[in-house]
């Protein structure tokens, strides 16, 4: 009798340890001085701003390094009207870089529009979103000022995508985009 | 057929059809077609073909609006009738407006710019290529009767059936639990009186002849003693060890996140690439979580999940996904009725999983753009993971191992190309490792 209670007891001992390893939980460190940083990381929390969120939007106006310049056409219907007929491209034929842009092109549209720009991505094919046109849509004519204020603010049903894209990366996908509508009406 | 009947009986504007339809339901199995046809041919002026009209719709418009939801532009169920019934325009106004929207609004039509300011003066693209009989398809579409009330019905009645499932199975396991006690106490019941029995008739119990017992023999050995000892303590440093060096090492680590998020669903079943969330892998140190407004630029439109996707949901993981989705909409303000954003916002607190210690340097726009590396060597199966974890150990002999093992990517990288020249020629190698690049450096990793 004895031995079965010894015997029992380790068990539980040892069940109650295992299951004490949670993968819900991390796990211990060992003197985390070191581990845990100082400064401030990305993401993190902290009291000194506005709903505790350490990452901020820059200030008002402010413009980043690196020749960035603000764009100046308004998100409205007329600032559309505007960028379609009176926006260009900066990038002249020696700055376009055909495959960068593709890559591009391919994470950030492809999945809606279609590698084709024919408006047939794979969440268009799986149902999940309608309605993505496609790029010769003659109702459209979309001009590389359109897709570049597209790009930027986003359109209707489309969103914005100017934060994963930088200046330079958009207008080469404006590029691309041209590309292949053109393809398109071959 | 069961279902459409009931859809139909719904919906009270059909009462007409419905009689027909009971008196021939017993008879003609087709009987939906039939309805069908009647439907369309009675309510729109010309013959249109709401299967046609569907694709159109689905491919034109439906990017702004829904039959039945308010979303860029307004719900479109049975339009026609609706403009006919509330402001006496034809089918003449409809096909002006939704061939050039913008022209009938400055011709000054009444209605046109009543719905333009409306919906805040945005615009409805252009469609001068469709047809007079695309018009009339999509029209026939949207005057087809609505049939969501039976899908609602199907989800909440699977939803009721999968906690019965848990319920159940808990009540299994309780009686399962009784019946093992029941049974303990019965055996030590059943010993005593065998005892007790035993006891009465006189019988002693067989006894063991009183040789040296086996432990007193071995203690008197005392090579065996020593021999165990150093077994014991040889056995318990190597799970002393193996326990110190986990220590601080979260591989497997699978927190609960505020917002149930699949990676399988969105990286896997909907190939949706890692870097259209992850942006910032591509050009820094973090690969980033992305915020909510990248979420957006899908969930504007997807503001449920399909019927296959929830049911699979509540089946395999007992999670409501369209629920999941209204956290994000609260999170972000964003009002499903207006199709606006409120300003009421709150952060979402993603619980961090990855994280090396502040006294080691990883970056992953070196890994992912410049080595070419995927995410999933180092990240693991995401792709089919419905809760995201730790795949890797993230420790340093890991990192070493993979600089030692993998080459550097030096194709069309003008940069590395005098020091790969170099490298190799000092190494005699054609193919340098991360390693012999520089990767074992100390200094590297920690500073
Ligand atoms: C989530 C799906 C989705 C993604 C991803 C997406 N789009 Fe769109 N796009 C749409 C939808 C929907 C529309 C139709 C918007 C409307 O109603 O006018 C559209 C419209 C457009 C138009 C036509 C706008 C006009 O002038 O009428 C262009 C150009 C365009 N997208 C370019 C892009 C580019 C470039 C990217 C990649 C940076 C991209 N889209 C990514 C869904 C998407
Ligand atoms: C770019 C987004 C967009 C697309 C694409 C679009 N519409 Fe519209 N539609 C609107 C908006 C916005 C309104 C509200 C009036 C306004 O602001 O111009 C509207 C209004 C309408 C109306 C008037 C409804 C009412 O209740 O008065 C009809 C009819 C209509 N659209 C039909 C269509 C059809 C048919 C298609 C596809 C061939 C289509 N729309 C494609 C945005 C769109
Ligand atoms: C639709 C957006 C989206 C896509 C696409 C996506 N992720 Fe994520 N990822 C997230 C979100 C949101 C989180 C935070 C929630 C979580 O940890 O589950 C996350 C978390 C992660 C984490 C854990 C971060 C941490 O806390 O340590 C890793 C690793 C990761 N993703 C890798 C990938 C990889 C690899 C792919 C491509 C196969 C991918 N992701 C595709 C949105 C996305
Ligand atoms: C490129 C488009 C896209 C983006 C970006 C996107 N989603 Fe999704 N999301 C989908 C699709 C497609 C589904 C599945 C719909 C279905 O199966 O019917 C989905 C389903 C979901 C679901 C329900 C299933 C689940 O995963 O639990 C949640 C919650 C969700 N998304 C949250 C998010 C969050 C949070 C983000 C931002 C980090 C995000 N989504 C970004 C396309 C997207
Ligand atoms: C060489 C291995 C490796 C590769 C390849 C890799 N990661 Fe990571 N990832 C890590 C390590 C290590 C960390 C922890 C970094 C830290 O704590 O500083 C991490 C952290 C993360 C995080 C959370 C913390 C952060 O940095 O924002 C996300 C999200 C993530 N990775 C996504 C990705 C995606 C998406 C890819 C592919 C584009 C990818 N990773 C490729 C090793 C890798
Ligand atoms: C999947 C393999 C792999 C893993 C795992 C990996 N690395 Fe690397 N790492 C590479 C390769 C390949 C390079 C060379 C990149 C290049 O071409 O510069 C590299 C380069 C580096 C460099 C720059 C070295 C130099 O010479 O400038 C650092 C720093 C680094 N890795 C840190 C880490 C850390 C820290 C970890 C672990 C958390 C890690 N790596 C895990 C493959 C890996
Ligand atoms: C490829 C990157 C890399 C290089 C090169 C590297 N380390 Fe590390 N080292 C790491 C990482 C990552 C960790 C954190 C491991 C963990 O959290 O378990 C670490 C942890 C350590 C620790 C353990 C600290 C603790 O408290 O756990 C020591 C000590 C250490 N490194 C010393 C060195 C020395 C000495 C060298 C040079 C011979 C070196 N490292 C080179 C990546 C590297």
């Amino acid at each position: 009798m004895k031995s079965v209670f010894k015997i029992v007891v380790v068990l539980m001992v040892f069940a109650s340890v295992v299951s004490c390893q949670k993968n819900s939980r991390p796990n211990y460190q060992f003197m985390p001085n070191m581990y845990e940083p100082v400064s401030y990381e990305a993401y993190q929390e902290s009291d000194a701003f506005p709903g505790g969120v350490e990452a901020q939007l820059p200030a008002e106006g402010s413009i980043p390094r690196g020749g960035h310049m603000p764009f100046e056409i308004a998100n409205t219907n007329d600032g559309y009207q505007l960028a379609k007929s009176s926006l260009m491209s900066p990038l002249d034929s020696t700055q376009i870089d055909r495959l960068r842009a593709g890559q591009l092109y391919d994470i950030y549209c492809g999945i809606c529009h279609g590698k084709k720009g024919d408006g047939k991505g794979t969440l268009v094919k799986r149902e999940k979103i309608l309605g993505v046109p496609s790029y010769d849509d003659a109702g459209r004519a979309i001009t590389q000022g359109s897709i570049y204020h597209t790009i930027y603010y986003g359109k209707n049903a489309m969103g914005s995508y100017a934060n994963q894209l930088n200046e330079e990366e958009r207008w080469q996908v404006v590029n691309y985009v041209l590309e292949l509508k053109a393809d398109l009406e071959k | 057929m069961k279902k459409s009947y009931q859809s139909l009986e719904d919906n009270p504007t059909n009462n007409m059809i419905q009689v027909i339809y009971r008196h021939l339901a017993s008879k003609i199995p087709y009987l939906g077609l039939v309805i069908l046809l009647t439907f369309s041919t009675s309510l729109s002026a010309q013959e249109g073909d709401p299967v046609k009209g569907k694709t159109i719709f689905n491919t034109n418009c439906a990017s702004c609006h829904n039959l039945d939801r308010k979303m860029t532009g307004p719900a479109l169920r049975n339009v026609e009738s609706r403009l006919e019934d509330e402001q006496g325009l034809g089918r003449d106004w409809l096909d002006k407006w939704i061939r050039n929207s913008a022209g009938l609004i400055k011709s000054g039509d009444a209605y046109a710019n009543q719905v333009y300011n409306e919906y805040n003066g945005t615009a409805m693209t252009a469609f001068p290529q469709l047809e007079d009989q695309d018009i009339s398809d999509i029209l026939a579409y949207t005057a087809e009767p609505a049939k969501e009330k039976v899908v609602v019905d199907e989800v909440t009645s699977g939803g009721g059936g999968s906690s019965e499932g848990g319920i159940s199975s808990k009540l299994i396991l309780g009686a399962l639990a009784i019946l093992f006690a029941l049974l303990a106490i019965a055996l030590i019941l059943v010993r005593k009186t065998l005892n007790r029995f035993a006891e009465e008739k006189g019988i002693e119990a067989a006894q063991k002849d009183k040789s040296l017992p086996i432990w007193k023999a071995f203690v008197q050995n005392q090579f065996l003693v020593l021999v165990t000892v150093i077994f014991f303590l040889l056995a318990s440093a190597y799970f002393v060890y193996g326990y110190l060096s986990q220590i601080g090492v979260d591989q497997g680590y699978e927190p609960v996140q505020p917002i149930h998020y699949s990676h399988r669903i969105h990286a896997g079943d909907n190939g949706i690439d890692c870097k259209y969330c992850h942006s910032s892998a591509r050009v820094s140190k973090h690969s980033g979580i992305p915020s909510l407004n990248i979420c957006m630029n899908c969930h504007k439109s997807i503001y449920q999940v399909a019927d296959e996707t929830q049911q699979e949901g509540m089946d395999e993981y007992g999670v409501d996904y369209n629920a999941e989705i209204q956290k994000l909409y609260k999170a972000v303000g964003w009002d499903e009725a207006e199709q606006t954003y409120t300003g009421v916002t709150e952060p979402v607190k993603w619980i961090r999983i990855h994280n090396l210690p502040d006294f080691a340097y990883f970056n992953h726009s070196q890994h992912v753009e410049v080595a070419g590396v995927q995410c999933q060597t180092c990240h693991g199966p995401v792709e089919e993971m419905e809760v995201m974890y730790q795949h890797a150990p993230l420790t340093m002999g890991w990192c070493i191992n993979c600089h030692r093992e993998t080459n550097v990517n030096v194709e069309g990288n003008a940069y590395y190309t005098k020091i790969h020249d170099e490298l190799s020629k000092k190494y005699g190698v054609d193919k340098l490792t991360a390693a012999q690049m520089g990767g074992l450096e100390c200094g590297k990793c920690h500073y």
